[in-house]
């Protein structure tokens, strides 16, 4: 008897490591996962790879280059025109993302209320945001025409000024130009998306507050401000990507010019790359992107994502 | 060629251009006769894919697609046509050049057969060919098209940048002529502004109006971003100098120019608010469409020459290549012959109404140039024009620096007062070594 069961066992078998594979659901789940992992590979981090090894080599358009090292940052960090490029990208992402941040908060507040013709406003206030970029670029582009800009014939015709205003001539001002239209596309996502948020915060914690004798300030200080922050976080988080990686508003109006005073390093590293041909060097510029974009990216998630933050308690 | 000496006696201006050239059925029939005189005979099933850049006069991509349509018709040989942006020809060329597939010619800008020699099909045939019939190369078309002593492209035309003024207000100035040298022009520039009818040039990324006119400046004055060795030489007195010129003119324009593209002094000028700048024909062609006075009161006149005593332009060249990897090497020197013949290029370069200017010699007797007395200086830009190389090579390096503005932001950088003029040239000499390197 004891014979035939010893003899018997391995005929029962354990499963082979291959029919446990077989059976496993986490096995199985990382096939449903294969299509998706291929899209993005083939379409994200391939590209992305491609780009940052590009800047390690001496690419032209047209002919394969050679690996070269850092030579092509070694380069960038001496050249003036890519630092104003930097200075230029930083001061127009800053600026045009704390005005895109305030109005958009502002409005969002407004369209919060009670108002007629709510609906309406609603989808008016989208229209930047739906007009296609270059479109709206060009628009501008007229609108600070140095001969036919409306709004030096507007004021002229008032006689507050004598001569055109040179909007895109000047670098300020050019910059100052470029920024407001990037503030003008920009704030109605803002606006949306956070009045999307308003929307989820109970009325009942609005009562409550109203009959403990809040003030209105409180009210947006202790309730809106705290239940909005996920929300702020992530859409500043996409604020700033967009902004920061702005091309067409830039590329329909200046050029990059005057003076390269409203380059971008987006504007630099196609001129770069595509115009003159220099792929290694465009994508060098395209690569020292990423620190900053992940910078950007670590700020909001970490500075805002906290969650006693979120729930009105101090940051410890 | 009969139908040549008929046009010749006709008058006027682009309206009889339709009539003068071969209508359908002469056309087919002289197609097919050349076609059967031909010494390239189109291999059998031959097809033909070609890049050229987009229109700017309507008239004249009409004239191409005709003789397109005429030499199928004559060959049998299938012609696809795409059109693309000045911008977009040269990296679509180069890719194509470096994969060996996709496009069997490229009729394309500056020196684009330069960018890749090895990939071009020598045409030396179709060159002496054509050279020999219609009184020669002018010798600018040969540093455009050759590369050693093969032709590795054929120039077909060239695109001028001169002199746009208007009439009344230069003489108003005190000049009964447009000024020949430099120095006269500067008081011209001075005189205007004094007048309140400013002159204007593109100190800002304008690909064409920029980079002709500020190289035009470089070169008058003496200055060079490459010797013939194509060692950088931008810092020099004479680069000072020219910067200097520019600087002083640039105080007297119209406030903006700093911020002008290629479209900015089209619109200002046919709007009357501008008096002087530098531009192709295409000004006139739209002032006699929407502003008739302007055109009426508007001439063009050669760039003025500079110290160094000698016309220093930079044109626009439109060179048309073919790739060696073509399979079908005879029907691509077929239909480049067959466009830069009389009977095909006389309607085509009176359709472009002063557009296209040609490299071939006798092409000088076109009524074109003559018919309006305003278009005779576009005539000679293939004769006057230099290379993107300047007295360097002719090449992916020349395109690279015109690409990236080297000279334009050198220029505009000193004029704007944001660098002093040392400063200005170690920006580009720093930038102009890289790209020579």
């Amino acid at each position: 008897m004891v014979d035939a069961t010893i003899s018997a066992r391995p005929r029962i078998a354990e499963p082979s490591a291959w029919s446990r594979l077989r059976t496993n659901r986490h096995w199985l789940g990382y096939w449903f996962m294969v299509p998706a992992l291929g899209f993005l590979v083939l379409f994200l981090a391939y590209p992305l790879g491609l780009g940052v090894w590009l800047s390690f080599t001496d690419t032209k358009i047209g002919r394969a280059g050679e690996f070269i090292g850092l030579e092509n940052y070694e380069w960038l960090g001496g050249d003036s025109i890519f630092w104003i490029s930097v200075f230029n990208t930083l001061l127009y992402t800053i600026v045009a993302s704390i005005i895109k941040f305030a109005a958009g908060l502002y409005l969002a507040l407004l369209l919060n209320k009670h108002l007629p013709f709510k609906a309406m406003i609603r989808a008016a206030i989208l229209i930047p945001f739906i007009v296609p970029t270059v479109l709206s670029a060009i628009a501008f582009w007229w609108i600070y025409d140095s001969q036919f800009s409306i709004i030096s014939w507007s004021l002229r015709k008032i006689g507050l000024i004598s001569t055109n205003i040179d909007f895109l001539g000047d670098p300020n001002n050019a910059r100052a130009s470029t920024i407001f239209a990037n503030i003008w596309r920009g704030v109605p996502f803002v606006a949306i998306t956070l009045l999307a948020g308003l929307q989820t915060v109970s009325p009942s914690l609005y009562e409550a507050a109203t009959i403990d004798g809040a003030t209105p300030w409180q009210r947006f200080r202790y309730i809106t401000y705290p239940l909005l922050t996920p929300i702020i976080a992530v859409v500043m988080t996409f604020s700033v990507l967009f902004t920061f990686t702005d091309f067409q508003l830039i590329w329909a109006m200046t050029r990059g010019g005057p003076v390269n005073a409203t380059h971008l390093m987006a504007t630099l590293s196609y001129q770069r790359a595509i115009m003159g041909g220099q792929l290694g060097e465009g994508a060098a510029i395209a690569t020292a992107m990423i620190p900053f974009l992940l910078a950007a990216i670590m700020i909001s998630w970490f500075g805002l994502q906290r969650r006693k933050w979120q729930q009105g308690g101090d940051n410890d | 060629m009969t139908d040549f000496t008929r046009r010749t006696v006709l008058q006027g201006g682009t309206a009889f251009a339709a009539a003068a050239a071969l209508s359908g059925e002469a056309l087919t029939n002289w197609a097919k006769a050349w076609a059967q005189a031909s010494q390239w005979k189109p291999e059998k099933g031959a097809k033909i894919n070609l890049m050229r850049w987009r229109r700017f006069v309507e008239a004249e991509d009409a004239a191409f697609m005709k003789m397109i349509a005429a030499f199928k018709t004559a060959t049998g040989v299938e012609v696809t046509v795409t059109n693309e942006s000045f911008e977009d020809i040269q990296p679509k060329a180069s890719v194509v050049a470096n994969t060996g597939q996709g496009l069997d010619m490229v009729w394309g800008l500056y020196s684009l057969p330069h960018l890749f020699p090895a990939k071009c099909m020598d045409q030396t045939d179709v060159a002496n060919y054509l050279g020999k019939k219609y009184g020669g190369w002018t010798p600018s078309a040969e540093m455009y098209g050759k590369s050693g002593n093969k032709w590795i492209g054929i120039p077909v035309a060239t695109t001028g940048g001169l002199m746009n003024y208007r009439i009344s207000s230069m003489e108003k100035a005190g000049f009964k002529e447009f000024p020949k040298d430099t120095g006269g022009f500067l008081e011209l520039v001075k005189a205007l502004k004094k007048n309140n009818t400013p002159a204007g040039f593109a100190l800002g990324h304008a690909s064409g109006d920029a980079n002709t006119w500020l190289h035009w400046a470089l070169w008058a004055h003496g200055g060079n971003l490459v010797d013939k060795s194509d060692k950088v030489v931008i810092n020099s007195p004479e680069t000072v100098k020219a910067l200097e010129y520019v600087k002083a003119l640039y105080e007297n324009f119209i406030p903006g120019t700093a911020s002008w593209n290629d479209s900015s002094n089209n619109k200002i000028f046919v709007a009357g608010d501008l008096h002087l700048t530098s531009n192709g024909i295409s000004i006139y062609v739209a002032a006699q469409k929407d502003n008739k006075a302007v055109a009426e009161d508007m001439n063009h006149a050669y760039m003025p020459v500079g110290p160094v005593g000698k016309p220093t332009e930079l044109h626009l060249a439109f060179p048309i290549l073919t790739f060696n990897f073509t399979k079908a090497p005879q029907a691509c020197k077929a239909l480049t012959a067959f466009m830069l013949e009389a009977e095909n290029f006389n309607p085509w370069i009176e359709a472009a109404q002063g557009y296209l200017s040609h490299f071939l010699v006798d092409y000088d007797k076109n009524p074109v140039w003559t018919a309006d007395p305003k278009r005779t200086p576009y005539r000679d830009v293939s004769k006057r024009t230099l290379t993107p190389g300047g007295q360097g090579s002719l090449g992916e390096k020349a395109a690279a620096a015109i690409a990236d503005f080297v000279v334009v932001d050198m220029f505009a950088n000193f004029a704007t007062g944001r660098e002093d003029a040392k400063g200005a040239i170690a920006v580009a000499e720093r930038q102009a070594k890289r790209i020579y390197r």
